[in-house]
């Protein structure tokens, strides 16, 4: 587990002054898993800033961060995918030797070529995570990204922070 | 602040229909945004499903964080072990 003694004094103390209470998910929402995961449509979603070559990058001087998202094709070769997120407070080397760190796309391709789940959705999708105003997050793009995954007929998502 | 993002998201998902899990590396963070399922992972950040090309570990993360999704109740915070 990362500690607030692991980070640095700069991000502790944001840490510490920012009010994440008021961003308590209540009531808790509960979407019952409908069928086994072995049959279920599996969709990955990232915070770890990644996009595919060609596609804008995200804006990292926005001081309420850049709530805009990529759609990443399930078809993209992982190696290729670009890390750029604006944080400085993890080792931004680690995922970029290894995406499958912050986006396993490659461990849900072996899960998926022996059975364990009932397919991939055929886009996934991945924000930069550092969003310290997320209004414009839960209002608008959140949503957006359900409403597509839903129209997909995704039945579970599995999601990494970085 | 990633964590907050994924919860945030999380909550989008499971309100549109759909089941969710996450993994999470701030415990402080995650327990006050409650998300209705994530795995607590004892690793730093920027290293979510453990160790940069090490697919067993990986692996092991990703079947517990998948087991929460079978299981009733929610929300379910629990520690990978």
């Amino acid at each position: 587990m990362a500690i607030y003694e692991d980070l640095s004094l700069h991000v502790r103390l944001f840490m510490k002054s920012y009010p994440f209470s008021r961003y308590t998910i209540a009531p808790t929402p509960c979407a019952r898993l409908a069928k086994p995961i072995e049959r279920s449509r599996v969709a990955l979603v990232t915070t770890a800033g990644l996009r595919c070559e060609g596609q804008s990058d995200f804006d990292r001087s926005d001081k309420r961060g850049d709530p805009s998202f990529r759609e990443i094709p399930n078809t993209i070769e992982t190696s290729r995918l670009v890390e750029s997120h604006r944080s400085y407070s993890f080792d931004h080397e680690a995922v970029r030797s290894d995406v499958n760190l912050a986006f396993p796309l490659d461990r849900f391709r072996e899960l998926d070529s022996r059975g364990a789940i009932g397919a991939l959705n055929h886009r996934h999708f991945s924000f930069m995570g550092s969003i310290v105003g997320p209004r414009r997050l839960i209002d608008k793009t959140a949503p957006q990204v359900a409403q597509m995954l839903a129209e997909d007929r995704v039945d579970a998502v599995f999601l990494t922070p970085v | 602040m990633c964590q907050q993002t994924v919860g945030l998201l999380q909550a989008s998902i499971e309100r549109a229909g759909m089941a969710t899990v996450s993994i999470s590396l701030l415990r402080e963070v995650t327990s006050v945004i409650k998300p209705p399922r994530a795995l607590f992972v004892p690793f730093p950040m920027g290293y979510p499903l453990g160790e940069p090309n090490n697919a067993p570990l990986q692996r092991r993360i990703i079947a517990a964080a998948l087991g929460l999704l079978e299981r009733d109740g929610v929300p379910i915070l629990e520690d990978f072990k």
